[in-house]
């Protein structure tokens, strides 16, 4: 699949995204400073393809979705969707270029205004952007609550006459309402109990195949996103850690930060969970308004290398299809022949022997 | 599973408001004490047709007929000129209940317009609010003074002396009372404006406009609710307290804050004279705020059907 992918043009191509917070202190609200919520990040995704997009909380995940979609004006960078930069588009013209791309909230709750039947909240996109009359309208409002699995006589309800599933599947509804093509889904299982947490994802998965969507999916939960992603992004403080294909990162993670953040994943077996190497990282994450001065992560890195502490690393692709950013990989750390170059070697050779 | 013929359109919400309001015991007596008032001032002047400004122009037969207790001639009693109580209860309350309910009406649309703008726009906010607390800052007695200085003869040959009077009164009291209602709104306006609907109704692509029409506004009834029924009964008071100091309706132009002021002198010989007009206003207040009540309840689908 994603040797197919590969052939074809990205759908989504982000570059150097930066969306920076500007933080006004002093009597006079100077502006002091920015929290530097996502800096510099950049990826492609292919049509039909699913990113996962993980990392712990306050990362700057939920930023990048949101930037993508234009929720936000954007610091730098540009953001491609199907041919159109999103992120230099006027008012009007980006408002004919939001059927195309579409949001599934994390909070199913607060995503839909509780004084709107179910009717009107899926119906909104088509008043927007059609002008279709009532029936049409109420026929492809149907038909979108088919597609999720919600009963038609639901139409007339409130948001809060529903489960959180089901109000999760309502948000999907809104967003298939136009036939997008690109979703991002920031965290849409996170506020549902596990049970639902599948239903849904694998809503999504149905919905995927049958429509040929592309998602950005955004999570926290590594074992979601494994089940459901083709690639995973690792990000951390607002940058993007590792880039690789889904299965090639779970089996062997490049960056220091990815394998930590792996290490935690819980192992259902317990005589496997005993003998596992968890990787439990020092200290907390910097603020983002202040980070580190090199390498996002040379404060709590494992195998920290002086050059991390004075050099931004770069995310470059140090494996066939699979993208890092770090000094350990990088070639002149490798003649450095400090510690961390030599069991950078050690890793690929075993990378190579798997 | 589902057969699609059986299943009803979305129907109109309105009914569904109505429904629940219906059930709601407290905005029902409200409502119907509320048109009880109305029709009282509206339509019993047609059947009790005794003229409220007539003073007998006979001086020995005037002074007979003054502060008289309630009997059959006079249902109500007079006043200490010999004027009927109940024909001027009628024709003062057709004034304060207009006056309540206009001025009411502007002080809110004002508030909520300056709320919404000052909440939803960035830009906005600070001149309006600065504009907001300029407005809170004002001796509020001294400007009316001013306005009904400045304007009352002009609007008075416009319009004909009441009904320049009713739209100077109405008027000023609207635009010195919108401030508690726009602090409230734009405090929700901002609370809202971060809420994810608002989020996904952005990347929906729904202009401003609609936006608040369709998320906010919906979404900050209830405060607006409560401000605007609290309103009717500060502008009636406010219209008293404007005629007692000479600054509003004629002297002798009834209205239920007037015969108020006027009974006060009385109150201890003739305390009937004062609880009149004192009920009538508790009463028109008290329904109001019950029929706000209902309504707001009505209005939330949360509450709706319980």
């Amino acid at each position: 699949m994603l040797d197919a992918a590969k052939s074809q043009a990205p759908l989504v191509q982000v570059r150097g995204l930066k969306m920076y917070f500007p933080i006004y202190t002093g009597l006079m609200r100077r502006h002091t400073g920015d929290v530097k919520a996502v800096d510099g990040v950049s990826f492609d995704i292919m049509p039909g393809e699913t990113l996962g997009l993980v990392g712990e909380s306050g990362c700057g995940k939920s930023t990048v979705g949101r930037a993508l979609l234009r929720l936000y004006e954007i610091t730098d960078g540009s953001v491609v969707i199907n041919g159109t930069d999103v992120a230099s588009l006027g008012p009007e013209d980006l408002r004919k270029a939001r059927p195309q791309m579409q949001m599934v909230f994390q909070d199913p709750q607060a995503s839909l205004n509780p004084r709107m039947t179910l009717a009107d909240i899926i119906g909104e996109p088509l008043n927007e952007h059609t002008d279709w009359n009532a029936d049409r309208k109420l026929a492809r409002i149907y038909e979108l609550m088919d597609a999720v699995g919600l009963n038609r006589r639901f139409a007339n309800r409130f948001p809060h006459e529903f489960s959180g599933g089901q109000r999760q599947r309502i948000g999907i509804a809104r967003a298939l309402a136009l036939n997008p093509r690109f979703i991002v889904c920031d965290e849409p299982i996170a506020a549902l109990d596990v049970s639902i947490q599948a239903q849904v994802v694998n809503l999504l998965e149905d919905l995927q195949e049958k429509l040929g969507l592309t998602y950005l999916f955004i999570s926290h939960d590594l074992s979601m996103v494994r089940h459901i992603a083709d690639r995973v992004a690792v990000m951390y403080l607002g940058r993007i850690a590792e880039l690789s294909p889904r299965d090639a990162l779970y089996a062997r993670p490049l960056h220091p930060y990815a394998e930590a953040l792996l290490s935690a994943v819980p192992e259902p077996d317990p005589s496997r969970a005993q003998t596992r190497n968890r990787i439990v990282l020092q200290g907390d994450v910097p603020s983002p308004a202040n980070p580190p001065k090199g390498c996002n992560f040379c404060t709590r890195c494992p195998k920290v290398m002086d050059l991390c502490r004075s050099v931004k690393p770069d995310l470059v692709e140090v494996e066939p299809g699979r993208m890092v950013a770090c000094h350990l990989y990088s070639s002149d750390s490798m003649t450095a022949g400090s510690t961390g170059a030599t069991e950078a070697k050690e890793r690929s050779q075993q990378g190579e022997s798997l | 599973m589902t057969d699609t013929s059986v299943i009803e359109k979305p129907r109109n919400q309105w009914a569904d408001v109505w429904a629940q309001f219906k059930t709601h015991k407290g905005a029902v007596i409200g409502l119907a004490v509320f048109i009880g008032l109305v029709f009282f001032v509206s339509l019993g002047p047609f059947i009790w047709t005794k003229d409220p400004t007539y003073i007998n122009p006979n001086a020995a037969e005037m002074i007979k007929t003054r502060n008289k207790p309630p009997s059959w001639e006079f249902p109500l009693g007079t006043d200490q000129l010999g004027r009927d109580m109940l024909a001027r209860m009628m024709k003062g309350g057709q004034v304060s209940i207009a006056v309540g309910m206009v001025a009411m009406s502007i002080s809110i649309l004002l508030g909520t317009l300056v709320g919404v703008m000052a909440g939803y726009f960035k830009r906005l906010d600070g001149p309006l609010m600065r504009l907001t607390d300029l407005f809170l800052a004002l001796p509020l007695l001294p400007l009316l003074l001013v306005m009904v200085m400045l304007f009352r003869d002009p609007l008075a040959r416009a319009m004909g002396p009441e009904g320049g009077t009713f739209l100077l009164i109405v008027f000023a009291i609207g635009v010195t009372s919108w401030m508690q209602a726009a602090r409230i709104v734009r405090g929700e306006v901002l609370a809202l404006k971060e809420r994810e609907f608002v989020l996904a109704a952005r990347s929906i692509g729904t202009p401003p406009r609609r936006m608040i029409l369709r998320h906010i506004l919906p979404n900050v009834v209830s405060p607006i609710m409560v401000s605007a029924t609290l309103g009717i009964a500060s502008a009636i008071i406010t219209e008293s307290a404007l005629s007692f100091l000479g600054l509003g309706f004629p002297p002798d132009f009834p209205t239920w804050g007037r015969l108020l002021f006027d009974g006060v002198d009385y109150i201890q010989q003739y305390p009937e004279r004062v609880m009149w007009p004192g009920i009538a206003i508790s009463l028109t207040v008290l329904s109001v705020n019950y029929i706000g009540d209902g309504l707001r309840d009505a209005l939330d689908p949360r509450i709706r059907g319980r």
